[in-house]
């Protein structure tokens, strides 16, 4: 059975997207993915601080050396063109262009407003069928309230927007007051798609010798509640598409997360530990099951569980937190 | 990469002399071989990256680019390469020269063409000098090469195409040369040669000439007889022809070259008055200063003039003749160079032979003859008016001369006005000072590139660096003006003056380039109104007294603000070009903001946004600082400089400290080279901006800190408590953590005006704040507020006792780090990584220590004055220090260990003979063999004072010759240091010879993977993967394994160490390697400036290179055999963790990947499988080494 679907305006194939990772650093592994049935794949993060801190280091290590003492005027050959992260990535993404016949998402990480959102444009007119915005924010700044820090985001979607014609998605934290609210604010922004959620490594404690270490954990089925909850508090909001990134490992998570609305999910943990055959066998699995259960496509299945349509909504709300918490039984 | 479109016709450009002349090599050759040595790298260096770059060369070629392990090494592959008919050329100095003088000698001698290229430097005699004169080339007159020499960088780049050219027709190889530094490093606009130009000068049937007279099979030919006294005599002459020959071709070449770009060159060109009567003879850049002079002294009638000497050899005596006004009656020949004990020097006896050999009748001509400008002394107008001065009047003509220095000792050195000044009007003339490495050059040669090549001016450039590789002064003189800019000398007098660093307000003597009325520019964190009263009063009393007008910018804050970091230079151009009235403010402003689009535009046009706000930002911030006009005393009476140093210190050092070395005399010289040590402490450099703070409560003493400076600027102690009855205030100590040492008092102590902030100490300290573990035992905290208690403070640590050294266990890290370096203060970069290598070695053995170094960045920080870290301890004794040459430094300390045992062997036959009269006891006990140990050394000395109490008052001549040699019977340690340039490539030879010969020296070498003192160079020891200069695209190859080669001697001791992953092992080789009866090598890793990261990363880095493997430590000791075990142990674990995450920190591993990332991913894939199998090569060595198991009982 058909299992095309529409997200951010592109129509996919299947709506198993390979979400943002290392995965297609590799031409030839992106190849695979594509032949065992994704819909789309994203890029590797540019992150703004990259592109930055690149650039940065490589100015700031010849200047840091040069002309210091009359026998070392220099320490390194003179390059006329150093490529750094911008054109390594445009690149590869030109690369993919020419090998994938699935549409490619480039994907750029960053919050706020900057001349490093220029690298959108520069990413379509390599060949980006869509962009990827991932808005990832950590608010350590005592004198910044909230609304500024939407805002601010507000503003780059805005900025990113303007300068591209291809369509871009919005990937967010969970971690936002009101998110319907802020969903609806980046669809005005012109975001054509939303994905939940972005998953940050997060900072593990060494006792031993007092440090923070960053830890990079992969995902599991486990926090797909947190974006079947919001996917279906979401979804009956917006008219843009919406897709479920982080706990998508089997195929009843896949088909849950359509039913909270998604219209596409995004796979990276399940296929850096099983490869990409995995993806054949989820497909074959989501298929079989939609059949099985006489669901014509992947549209007729999206947002059956949605706040709007879900038989018990009470489910996703505070009632249902008091009715959890007082029936647990010692 | 500065690759300038040569296609175009004859365009304007700026480069530098080296460039110049590259950029001509480069297009008119099939191999170029190449070594790295000051003044010439850079040619060599722009040849390689166009190579990698796949720029072509006349014919559609990539040139082959090829380093080799020596310029004896080039030499010869320049030679083969000649005989097999490629078109070879090559860049060299000084030394380099030296080296290739055997076989230029065979390529004269074979007729074969070539051109060498040298930028001309001085050569070590009584000392090295990296500077500029003429010592090399001319000790190649003899070797059948043609010499033409150039004046200025647009010389040197016409006259590099003569050269070639003229050396096709010729079939003589050529020196074409030019003054190193004053030429070579001249920034300068100059008319490119286009490749049409070098396509009509360079006659292709005279390279096809050369092609057929290849050797080849298809025509078999035989070079190299060995001739009997028949025929070698005959064959010698045979060549005269070609030699009559060459001048003729050069000219018409120069001609040919006049025809197509109008800018004529003759063999001798004469510029002055027509009838001069008095005239100066001279080459290199002293010509275009003594022009400039003879046109200003001839506009005051005076009849005088100059013959610039272009061909030097073959020496066309009727062409000199001819260029001589027949009016002239006295000749001055000036040559920069020194021959001891001639009659004259080179080209004055050249002049003499021409001037006897006129024939009867030719009118009388006095001559003298005069040295000038030996190692870049400077050469300038005052001295030429100083010549002509003394050559018109008969009185005071001499006969021989030197000027420019003040010699008390033989008399020879001419008076002269050393403020005359000679600057045109319209030039505008700059000057910069500013810290090394803060941008303040670079940026000043963007500006001469805006300039040059924007507008119609001409523009100069010049840049003088100090001695030292962290916080160095750098001074740049930049000249702008209508006219070309014949000016090669520093300037004086700058109608704008600009200072990069605040801290050098009463340091560096900034106001003294300043004219009246000039306008200064200083970057100061305090604004308009507060800038004048933080300035000293002399700044204060010249800034009124010039009538200067002072603007400030606070620099950082617009950088910062601007989104630019800590990068200044754009702000502080801006500045400059709406200050110094070069081009009007607004076109100024738009030439800036072009310059920058063309450089950045490709990067991104945010950063392109980034500099423009810059650019503006700048333009506000810009304030006049108004300058009252009461007059300011001046203070006088300046405090004695270093009350109670030695005599040497207050009568030389000082001067050289207080930048006042010109004014010299020679008596105040060492004649032999032979300086006391101990003088980098009286330098306090004051250069750290934060010094560490220590935490004596949670200090753990572990001494980590003392043994990672690179500066020996942090020290430990341990007292008796009423030691510190006395101590400062502010004074710390703790209870010294020792069982050995009940009751004593633990104290740690920063040398606040030595340290260089780099902060190693901070990073190794493992003691932190269990509360707050940002907060550790050492923290970085700003220097200024605590000077004045931590000089105090580290005045009364150093005057505390040290301890004993028979109390502590060197054997430790902690232990050794009680020991006092006898190295400090050296001037090496901030963070360094080879110095805590040989602190240690004289921590350990320092009392007993001969070092042999090789030429590099250990023997510039080691030995270039003005001070000298090496130093004593509170007996007289530490390290005597010498170094020879680069290539021969395994060989000069092997001389300095057979001088000693030769000695050694002399006191001993004596003591047997004496051994009647200094007791049977104290003989025998003399005779002992000494383990090297402390103890064994103390035992000894102890002994040598008894055989001194018992010789006293004998009368016997061997008592006598006893007496001095008795401190023989001591055991002296040789320990031979250099880096991997000269162990892993021109010294490995010996090296290797001296290691193979079994004798007792121990050798160090510190290994930094590039030539680092010449600028990052490739060696052997350079890694797969890695940029490096003369490996623009990558190192192809593996890392020469010098440690496994020494091991397969068997009988030597061998270890690699890296201090910052494993200090204890590190410690251990050295006293392995110490103790050893036989020749010992330690390889010991050394993060380098040249690694391309922030060198207080440097031990993590150290850590990284030994997890992943890249950096694998054992120890291989010999002795280990007798006892049974496997000589080879394995001092780190198999790799744990990926070789990518030690490269990837890396820019020259990192920098690939931004240029040829396919290339990159192939050698970091490479360079793991090497890795990988070096260490399983390791293992099975020292598993294989182990014993057999015993076999079970049956």
């Amino acid at each position: 059975m058909s299992l095309e679907t529409s997200y951010a305006g592109l129509a996919l194939r299947s709506p198993f997207i390979v979400g943002a990772s290392p995965l297609c650093d590799d031409v030839e592994m992106a190849c695979r993915l594509q032949d065992a049935g994704a819909g789309a794949v994203v890029m590797r993060s540019l992150f703004e601080e990259q592109i930055d801190a690149e650039r940065e280091a490589l100015i700031n290590d010849f200047l840091r050396t040069a002309d210091g003492h009359s026998e070392a005027l220099s320490y390194f050959p003179r390059f006329d063109d150093y490529q750094l992260a911008p054109d390594r990535y445009l690149r590869q993404l030109g690369e993919l262009k020419s090998a994938l016949t699935i549409p490619v998402i480039a994907s750029l990480n960053g919050c706020h407003a900057g001349s490093w959102t220029t690298y959108a444009a520069r990413m379509e007119s390599a060949g980006a069928d869509a962009i990827e915005l991932n808005l990832y924010h950590l608010a350590t700044d005592p004198l910044c309230n909230a609304l500024e820090v939407e805002e601010a985001m507000i503003e780059t979607v805005g900025s990113v927007v303007q300068r591209v014609a291809i369509p871009v998605a919005v990937k967010l934290s969970p971690f936002h007051t009101s998110l319907v609210q802020f969903a609806r604010a980046l669809e005005h922004a012109g975001a054509r798609g939303l994905v939940f959620f972005n998953r940050f490594y997060q900072p593990d404690f060494d006792l031993e010798n007092l440090e923070v270490k960053p830890e990079l954990h992969l995902s599991d089925s486990s926090e797909l509640l947190l974006r079947l909850r919001w996917l279906a508090i979401v979804s009956p909001h917006v008219k843009m598409s919406l897709a479920a990134s982080g706990g998508v490992h089997h195929a009843p998570d896949a088909l849950k997360a359509i039913a909270a609305g998604a219209s596409a999910v995004q796979l990276v943990s399940a296929l850096l530990r099983d490869g990409p055959r995995h993806l054949t066998s989820l497909r074959d699995s989501v298929a079989r099951w939609l059949a099985e259960h006489e669901y014509a496509s992947v549209a007729d299945l999206r947002g059956c569980l949605d706040l709007r349509r879900c038989p018990a909504p009470e489910a996703f709300e505070r009632a249902n937190y008091q009715r959890i918490l007082q029936s647990w039984r010692l | 990469m500065v690759a300038h479109d040569t296609s175009r016709t004859r365009e304007f450009v700026t480069c530098d002399g080296n460039e110049a002349v590259a950029s001509v090599a480069y297009r008119l050759n099939e191999l170029i071989a190449i070594y790295p040595i000051t003044p010439s790298s850079p040619m060599a260096e722009s040849c390689d990256e166009w190579a990698a770059a796949g720029r072509p060369n006349l014919w559609g070629q990539i040139p082959r680019v090829v380093e080799l392990q020596s310029e004896a090494g080039v030499a010869g592959t320049v030679h083969g390469s000649l005989l097999a008919g490629a078109l070879t050329t090559t860049f060299t100095a000084s030394q380099g020269l030296l080296l290739m003088i055997p076989n230029l000698y065979k390529i004269a001698g074979e007729l074969l063409p070539c051109t060498l290229h040298v930028s001309a430097r001085a050569l070590a005699a009584q000392g090295l000098s990296i500077f500029g004169d003429h010592q090399d080339v001319m000790a190649c007159r003899a070797t059948g090469c043609a010499l033409l020499c150039s004046n200025s960088p647009q010389e040197a780049h016409d006259l590099a195409l003569v050269a070639h050219a003229a050396s096709y027709r010729a079939r003589l190889p050529f020196i074409h040369f030019f003054d190193g530094f004053r030429t070579s490093h001249e920034v300068a606009k100059i008319r490119q040669l286009a490749d049409s130009d070098l396509r009509e000068l360079v006659d292709e049937e005279d390279i096809a000439a050369f092609r057929r007279r290849a050797m080849t099979p298809d025509r078999p030919t035989l070079h190299g007889t060995a001739q009997n006294p028949d025929v070698y005599f005959q064959g010698r002459e045979a060549v005269n022809r070609f030699y009559a020959a060459t001048p003729g071709i050069v000219q018409q070449k120069m001609d040919r070259l006049a025809a197509l770009t109008g800018r004529p060159y003759r063999l001798f060109d004469y510029y002055g008055h027509p009838q001069a009567e008095h005239v100066i003879v001279a080459m290199g850049s002293a010509v275009e200063t003594i022009r400039e002079t003879v046109d200003w002294l001839v506009a005051r009638d005076a009849r005088v003039g100059v013959v610039a000497v272009r061909l030097f050899l073959p020496f066309a005596s009727g062409a000199f003749l001819q260029a001589l006004p027949a009016t002239a009656t006295a000749v001055a020949v000036l040559d920069r160079t020194k021959e001891p004990g001639s009659v004259g020097e080179p080209l004055f006896l050249n002049v003499a032979a021409s001037l006897a050999e006129r024939g009867p009748g030719a009118p009388a001509v006095e001559l003298t003859g005069g040295r000038y400008g030996l190692g870049s002394k400077e050469f300038t107008p005052g001295m030429v008016r100083g010549i002509f001065h003394h050559l018109c009047d008969p009185k005071l003509r001499p006969p021989r001369f030197t000027i420019g220095i003040r010699d008390d000792v033989t008399d020879l050195s001419l008076p002269y006005d050393p403020d005359f000044d000679l600057e045109a009007e319209d030039v505008r003339r700059c000057v910069f000072v500013g810290l090394g490495a803060d941008g303040t050059v670079g940026a000043n040669k963007n500006s001469i590139k805006i300039i040059g090549e924007q507008t119609e001016n001409f523009a100069q450039g010049y840049f003088v660096y100090d001695s030292k590789k962290s916080g160095s002064v750098t001074v740049s003189h930049l000249r702008f003006g209508p006219r070309e800019i014949r000016a090669p000398y520093l300037i004086r007098e700058a109608q704008f003056v600009a200072c990069s660093q605040i801290a050098f307000v009463g340091r560096v003597d900034v106001l003294r380039y300043a004219a009246r009325g000039a306008t200064v520019l200083l970057n100061s964190p305090y604004g308009a109104d507060e800038t004048w009263s933080r300035l000293p009063h002399d700044w204060q009393a010249t800034l009124i007294e010039k009538r200067l007008r002072l603007f400030v910018i606070d620099a950082s804050k617009v950088a910062a603000a601007s989104g630019m970091g800590r990068r200044t230079t754009t702000i502080l151009q801006t500045c400059f070009f709406a200050l110094a009235d070069v081009l009007p403010k607004d076109e100024a402003i738009a030439q800036i903001k072009h310059a920058i689009e063309k450089t950045y535009g490709r990067k991104g046009p945010d950063v392109v946004t980034m500099n423009f706000a810059a650019v503006d930002a700048a333009l506000a911030n810009l304030h006049e600082v108004p300058i009252p006009m009461e007059e300011v005393v001046r203070r006088v009476g300046l405090p004695p400089r270093y009350p109670g140093a030695p005599a040497f210190v207050r009568d030389v050092t000082a001067r050289l400290l207080a930048d006042e070395g010109d004014l010299m005399p020679v008596s105040a010289m060492p004649a032999d080279g032979c300086w006391p040590t101990g003088t980098s402490r009286f330098e306090k450099r004051n250069i750290a901006l934060d010094i560490p703070t220590w935490d004596s409560a949670l200090c753990i003493q572990c001494n980590k800190c003392v043994l990672v400076c690179p500066h020996a600027a942090i020290r430990a102690k341990f007292v008796a408590p009423e030691a510190l009855a006395g101590a400062p205030a502010e004074f710390k100590s703790a209870a010294f953590r020792s069982a050995e040492h009940p009751g004593m008092r633990y104290t740690l102590q920063v040398a606040p005006e030595d340290c260089t902030g780099c902060s190693l100490c901070v990073q190794v300290c493992p003691a932190k704040d269990k509360a707050n573990p940002r907060h550790k035992a050492l923290d970085l905290t700003p220097q200024a507020p605590r000077l004045a208690a931590e000089r105090v403070n580290w005045d009364y640590f150093i005057a505390l006792p040290d301890p004993d050294r028979s109390t502590v266990d060197a054997g430790t890290v902690k232990g050794s780090q009680f020991l006092p370096p006898l190295f400090e203060f050296s001037g090496a970069c901030a963070g360094c990584g080879e110095t805590p290598y040989i602190k240690l070695l004289t921590q350990l053995f320092g009392d007993r220590l001969l070092i042999a170094n090789a030429t590099g960045c250990s023997s510039i920080y080691g030995g270039n004055l003005p001070t000298t870290p090496y130093c004593s301890n509170r007996d007289g004794r530490g390290p005597a220090w010498a170094n020879s040459l680069f290539e021969d430094n395994a060989e000069f300390g092997l001389g300095l260990r057979l001088a000693y045992e030769a000695r050694r062997q002399t006191a001993r036959s004596l003591v047997t003979a004496l051994r009647g009269r200094i007791g049977a006891e104290l003989a025998d006990g003399l005779l002992q063999e000494d383990p090297g140990t402390d103890a064994g050394v103390a035992a000894q000395r102890g002994r040598v004072a008894a055989l001194r109490a018992a010789l006293a008052g004998a009368a016997e001549p061997e008592a006598g010759r006893l007496a001095e040699l008795a401190d023989y019977l001591v055991e002296k340690s040789v320990w031979i240091v250099g880096g991997d340039g000269w162990a892993y490539d021109i010294g490995y030879g010996g090296l290797d010879h001296v290691l193979a010969s079994g004798a007792r020296v121990r050798v160090l070498v510190l290994d930094t993977e590039v030539y680092s003192n010449t600028g990052g160079q490739a060696s052997k020891s350079t890694p797969l993967g890695a940029v490096a200069k003369f490996a623009a695209g990558g190192k192809a190859v593996g890392k020469k394994d010098l440690a496994l080669m020494a091991v397969q001697y068997g009988y030597v001791y061998v270890a690699t160490v890296a201090f910052g992953a494993k200090d204890s092992q590190t410690v251990a080789a050295f006293r392995e390697a110490e103790s050893f009866p036989g020749p010992a090598l330690i390889v010991a890793y050394s993060h380098c400036i040249a690694h391309g990261y922030p060198l207080q990363l440097g031990l993590d880095q150290q850590k990284l290179a030994v997890d992943t493997g890249y950096w694998p430590l054992f120890r291989f000791d010999p002795r280990l055999k007798a006892e049974g075990k496997a000589a080879l142990r394995l001092d780190s674990a198999p790799p744990k963790s990926d070789l990518a995450k030690f490269m990837a920190n890396e820019n020259r591993f990192g920098l690939l990947g931004h240029v040829a990332p396919e290339r990159a991913a192939l050698l970091a894939e490479q360079a793991r499988a090497f890795v990988r199998q070096r260490y399983e090569r390791y293992a099975y060595l020292a598993e294989a080494g182990k014993p057999p198991p015993t076999p079970p009982h049956s």
